[in-house]
């Protein structure tokens, strides 16, 4: 097992595995932000739960952490190995005529989700590591209650839910490709990849237009009517 | 048909290329693609200039040596063809046409479209092959049974002729389609399977080694094979490497 980071298959694998685990995470976020939608208040006890919980906070939360570091750097270092390894370009490609845009173009849309990433962190992750840690809130009555408003108020401002609007078309793009391609990486190939690469594409349409779904819902719902 | 060729002319492997346009005329429809640089390099050498140099042999579709990157694309636009098989017909009176060498750190250019693709050659030598001395001693060839599927699949891969048309196609140079071909074409049969380990491991050792990129999926190579290597073989040496990893 030694060194197998070192392989060009090992990394493979491993950025196959490490996408397979974000997309997993991606699945209950957007579960959980779909129940905002419905109820405030299941919404904000499942927040409460996630933001409170030992085991999500102290056990998942590092490893989700550690995999989108992981899969974004590996990712930008394999671009930039196999720039190098056509050292001369060609004068005429025609990489349209045996590849999806969405596989030969992994870079651009990830680099897309990870700058809409900082952006997010900015907006929930930061602020809540403040609430709860720098400010000591967490004992307060009515902090169980906050992640409804302070989630539906970030989609107050237009410019914001463009910038989201935009970033999940991107996410749908890099996953359309991403998701099926991870089954291919970690040796699945056979007779139910074609079942597989239907289910791969309608959830990568479903989960992003889902989150827009959702945002631009919260936008148009707290505009004075 | 009247064309203009746009092609890639390199002195030798130190030399800085270029392309140089030569318009030609008089090219048949029934013509393979190398006959018509035949009929370029004649009025090359009967002008006094340097002839176009491109590998070929066979010219049927078997050797792997021709190996142009024809507008934009390895052994241009038709499929499951290599050069040579590449009929003129294939173009249009009036057409412009770009011929490039194959692409990628691995295979440097020795000169115009002639590349070296020796590192194909160093990584058979890391393990594809079988060490069983079959010369004398050769068994029944159904003494073991083998199931047809498995067969076929290894057949398949074993008609991989390297021409290196999955790296050049392939935006990141990876040559995971020929070297994932020439593991499975032993990983599905008894005799492959005796080395089946070292094989793997070496082989993707030396493929890395050899400064190809990355595979990301992209089916390019697939799509561009003229022997229709299927990405099936990338994902079976992905589980052979796996394994292998865990035993080694």
């Amino acid at each position: 097992m030694s060194g197998l980071l070192k392989s060009s298959i090992g990394r493979k694998v491993a950025m196959a595995l490490s996408g397979l685990f974000l997309v997993v995470f991606l699945t209950q976020h957007f579960v959980i932000n779909l129940l905002s939608v419905f109820s405030e208040e299941t919404h904000n006890t499942v927040s409460h739960f996630m933001g409170t919980n030992p085991l999500v906070q102290f056990g998942l939360q590092p490893v989700l952490i550690f995999g989108v570091f992981f899969h974004f750097i590996m990712g930008i270092k394999l671009e930039l190995q196999n720039r190098k390894s056509r050292p001369v370009k060609y004068v005429s490609y025609n990489g349209g005529a045996n590849a999806t845009w969405m596989s030969r173009n992994m870079i651009y849309t990830g680099l897309v989700v990870l700058a809409f990433l900082g952006l997010h962190f900015y907006d929930f992750f930061i602020p809540e590591l403040i609430h709860k840690y720098a400010e000591n809130h967490t004992a307060e009555v009515g902090d169980a209650t906050r992640y409804y408003a302070e989630t539906i108020h970030k989609f107050e401002q237009p410019w914001r839910v463009g910038i989201y609007v935009v970033s999940f078309v991107l996410l749908m793009l890099h996953l359309l490709h991403g998701f099926q391609s991870s089954f291919q990486s970690v040796g699945f190939n056979n007779k139910y990849s074609k079942a597989l690469k239907g289910f791969t594409t309608a959830w990568a349409i479903i989960i992003p237009l889902g989150f827009i779904f959702i945002a631009v819902y919260h936008h148009f719902n707290q505009l004075p009517h | 048909m009247k064309l203009t060729l746009k092609i890639w002319r390199q002195k030798n492997a130190q030399a800085k290329g270029q392309m140089v346009t030569y318009p030609i005329d008089g090219i048949d429809g029934d013509m393979s693609f190398l006959e018509m640089m035949d009929v370029l390099n004649n009025e090359l050498i009967n002008k006094g200039d340097d002839p176009v140099v491109f590998d070929h042999d066979c010219r049927e579709g078997i050797c792997g040596s021709c190996s142009m990157f024809i507008n934009g694309e390895a052994h241009g636009p038709d499929r499951l063809v290599t050069t040579c098989q590449l009929h003129m017909r294939k173009f249009k009176d009036g057409d412009t046409i770009t011929i490039e060498p194959f692409r990628a750190g691995g295979f440097p250019v020795i000169k115009d479209l002639m590349v070296d693709r020796s590192a194909f050659d160093r990584i058979q030598h890391a393990g594809g092959f079988i060490s069983i001395n079959t010369s004398g001693n050769t068994q029944d060839a159904n003494a073991i049974p083998i199931e047809k599927a498995d067969a076929d699949a290894a057949f398949d891969a074993a008609t991989c002729i390297g021409c290196g048309a999955c790296v050049a196609s392939c935006k990141n140079s990876s040559a995971m389609l020929f070297v994932s071909a020439k593991v499975s074409q032993f990983a599905l049969l008894p005799q492959g399977k005796v080395e089946a380990t070292d094989r793997v491991m070496n082989m993707v050792k030396q493929m890395d080694e050899e400064g190809f990129g990355n595979c990301t999926n992209t089916g390019a190579c697939e799509v561009e094979c003229p022997k229709g290597i299927s990405l099936e073989n990338i994902a079976r040496m992905n589980r052979e490497y796996m394994s292998a990893s865990m035993k080694g």
